[in-house]
């Protein structure tokens, strides 16, 4: 039983790893088609068909490009940002619930690789630690563009975690509970968190562009201002690290998006579908209903990208911190008088 | 329980690679080892809030603002100057007072017993809000006013600054 | 037996942890054993837009970042307080053991919240969030024509095709009109017969 358990743990988690790599590898081709989509372009049409096999292409080559370490770097650090930022953006996916409970050979398995229940705070820490690898690295390279990337970067960081934690908050008044699995499992059929949290969502948004560092909140890497931000001095697989790191946090927080307003993989009318298809088949429609929720926000995040120019950072603070925050707390005043009330017309 | 001693072990390493190593920013990084060594040792005792808030406020918040003043107050220099000796007195005092304080706490700890461990859930997050907000509520609303006047001492701290630069 | 299932909950997460830090390092040791390597001091030096490296960049920033991380810091520690109290404040059984719970609780939260908002007033107008914006400065040129000349000009609305038409009807344009209509083409080609 012990062993068994391990082993479907750890299956799961190759899984995962697997599926979030070959997501992230195909967002950087994705970006590049949908680009070449809005600007009225072909996109990367010769590595395979529709250039399906450029993200191979560009993956390899990151591995056989020359590492560069400038001579002025602080070397043990240097390493430490790539590693720590690619890794942390992976942690996010552990405490995702992907599906209802699915029946493989008789043996019921949760798609889902652990549901600690304080869920929605880890994912939280671990965003939260999405600051050290943009900071360690640029500050190690000792490059004036790197350090004033990473600094940008962690401030910017820092200032939107505040009104994203914020509008979390507001989030658990309505379900009560950290845990994704049972905030996944609330959310049945029609009852998405985005009815209730309309304000909610729209915080959570905007702060999960600023924490990716995406256009419009892509100032640690502006390429007009500061040639390649933190990156700058990155090269070969450190820098594909980075630039990994980036999809796959636009990924991870898709997914969480997905799950805490959007039902993640409820889908209205899936009762029915439960009693027609079975514990086995039913469980895999809903992952379809998910992936389809996950690529649609991947999608927005790069409409986004090719639609709004950049902010510049003053701009950017102010978003964050005379817009942004006091529109949170007014979010949870609201949620709470809301309820509260609500239980009184109950009474009545 | 052998998992405690790996990681108590883990704890005391990094703790001491954090005062022996040269490079400050260095040491800040093993600071943060240390306190996600200390978030596991809470894991083990159940304590899940209290874990997470390690997790986000020390490893998260707390340690973010050291690395920023380590690296914008140059101090990262290897060549640090020596101190004066009247400093050295200074932290040896203080360091002895804290030791004594340390060796005080632990006294009275063992003399206390073990039974308050009866209940296991008391670290969960519905069973700390459930007693924030009935038995400890003015402790509760009296840190909030502790934060507002931490605030405005950072805000004093800027304006200093300000005028200098 | 709840709490050991939720520690090796937990336990999961270190299988998720060390397993990215095994395909991180091997990610990077592959690279490491496949990729060139040829450093030549060029190479190894900071890059900055191809100029001579001028110092080192690890110096004094700009103050107002930490103040920015430090308040950062108060906020969290405030935010931390309230996820307990989000989690327990609509909670059926407290309500239903205890009529008054939700009002209780909202109320406490209120006092909390203001206060904190009090902080953030109070640092909002201490202009510790105002971040340094651009002057617009006008570039003084020293010239004849005065500003207000230039102003005209990008004041005057431009109509398409009015141009044109008062050309044509200028006698000038007419006459060219004509001359052009009689004058020969000087340049003939010639194309030797064979």
């Amino acid at each position: 039983m012990e062993l068994e358990f391990l082993i479907e743990k750890t299956a799961l988690v190759l899984v995962l790893f697997v599926l979030t790599l070959t997501i992230a590898a195909y967002s950087t081709w994705a970006e590049r088609k949908v680009a070449a989509w809005l600007q009225d372009r072909v996109g990367p049409n010769r590595a395979g068909p529709f250039g399906l096999l450029q993200p191979l292409a560009d993956g390899g080559k990151m591995f056989f490009k020359e590492e560069i370490i400038p001579s002025g770097a602080n070397k043990y650090l240097f390493i430490a940002g790539p590693s720590l930022a690619l890794l942390v953006s992976f942690l996010g996916t552990a405490v995702i619930p992907f599906g209802q409970n699915i029946e493989i050979f008789g043996r019921v398995v949760p798609l889902q690789v652990t549901d600690i229940n304080v869920g929605i705070l880890y994912i939280f820490g671990v965003v939260s630690l999405g600051v050290y690898g943009i900071m360690i690295g640029g500050w190690a390279s000792n490059n004036k563009y790197s350090l004033m990337g990473a600094i940008r970067g962690a401030s910017q960081n820092i200032s939107y975690e505040i009104a994203m934690g914020l509008s979390i908050i507001a989030l658990l008044m309505v379900t009560n509970t950290l845990s994704f699995k049972e905030i996944a499992a609330q959310q049945h059929g029609w009852h998405w968190n985005v009815l209730y949290q309309p304000l909610g969502f729209l915080i959570f948004l905007i702060c999960a562009f600023a924490e990716t560092n995406r256009v419009p909140f892509d100032l640690p890497e502006c390429e007009t201002e500061l040639i390649g931000g933190y990156q700058t001095e990155y090269s070969a697989f450190k820098m594909g690290a980075y630039m990994f790191a980036e999809y796959i946090n636009m990924f991870v927080s898709s997914v969480v998006m997905a799950v805490l307003y959007f039902g993640g993989y409820n889908y209205p009318g899936m009762d029915a579908v439960n009693q027609a298809l079975g514990p086995t088949w039913s469980p895999l429609i809903g992952v379809g209903v998910m992936f389809f929720k996950i690529i649609a926000f991947i999608f927005f995040f790069m409409w986004v990208r090719w639609t709004v120019p950049r902010f510049r950072y003053d701009q950017l603070m102010d978003l964050g911190w005379k817009v942004l925050i006091p529109l949170a707390i007014a979010n949870i005043v609201i949620t709470a008088i809301v309820i509260v009330g609500f239980d009184l017309f109950n009474k009545l | 329980m052998s998992l405690f001693y790996v990681v108590a072990f883990l704890s005391i390493i990094f703790a001491l690679l954090v005062i022996f190593t040269k490079n400050p920013v260095h040491s800040v990084l093993y600071l943060i080892a240390t306190f996600f060594t200390f978030t596991i040792h809470y894991i083990i005792l159940n304590a899940q809030f209290l874990a997470v808030v390690n997790f986000i406020v020390y490893m998260g918040a707390i340690m973010v603002l050291f690395l920023f003043v380590l690296m914008l107050m140059n101090l990262n220099t290897d060549t640090e100057p020596m101190k004066s000796t009247l400093l050295k007195v200074v932290g040896a005092i203080a360091g002895g007072c804290l030791l004594v304080t340390l060796v005080g706490s632990m006294k009275t700890l063992s003399s206390a017993s073990t039974t308050a461990m009866d209940n296991t859930g008391i670290g969960l997050v519905e069973n700390l809000g459930k007693v924030l907000f009935s038995d400890f509520l003015l402790p509760f609303e009296l840190s909030s006013i502790l934060l507002l006047a931490a605030m405005v001492g950072a805000v004093l701290l800027a304006k200093k600054d300000n005028k200098t630069a | 037996m709840e709490e050991y299932s939720q520690i090796s909950a937990f336990g999961k997460v270190l299988i998720f942890l060390i397993m990215g830090i095994v395909f991180v390092m091997l990610a990077f040791i592959t690279n490491k054993i496949i990729a060139p390597n040829k450093p030549n001091p060029e190479k190894n030096s900071s890059y900055e837009c191809g100029e001579e490296v001028i110092g080192s960049s690890w110096i004094q920033f700009n103050s107002r970042f930490y103040v920015i991380a430090l308040i950062f810091l108060l906020f969290d520690v405030e935010m931390v307080f309230i996820f307990p109290w989000a989690t327990v404040f609509s909670d059926a059984n407290l309500i239903a053991q205890d009529q008054r719970w939700g009002w209780l609780s909202f109320t406490e939260m209120l006092i909390f919240i203001s206060i904190l908002l009090l902080g953030l007033v109070y640092v909002w107008r201490k202009k510790d969030l105002d971040w340094i914006k651009p002057v617009l400065k006008l570039p003084t040129v020293d010239t004849k024509i005065p500003l207000s000349a230039y102003q005209a000009i990008n004041e005057e609305k431009y109509q398409p095709g009015l141009k044109n038409k008062q050309l044509e009807n200028s006698p000038i344009v007419q006459e060219n009109n004509i001359e052009t209509e009689n004058i020969k083409p000087k340049f003939v080609p010639r194309f030797k017969k064979s």
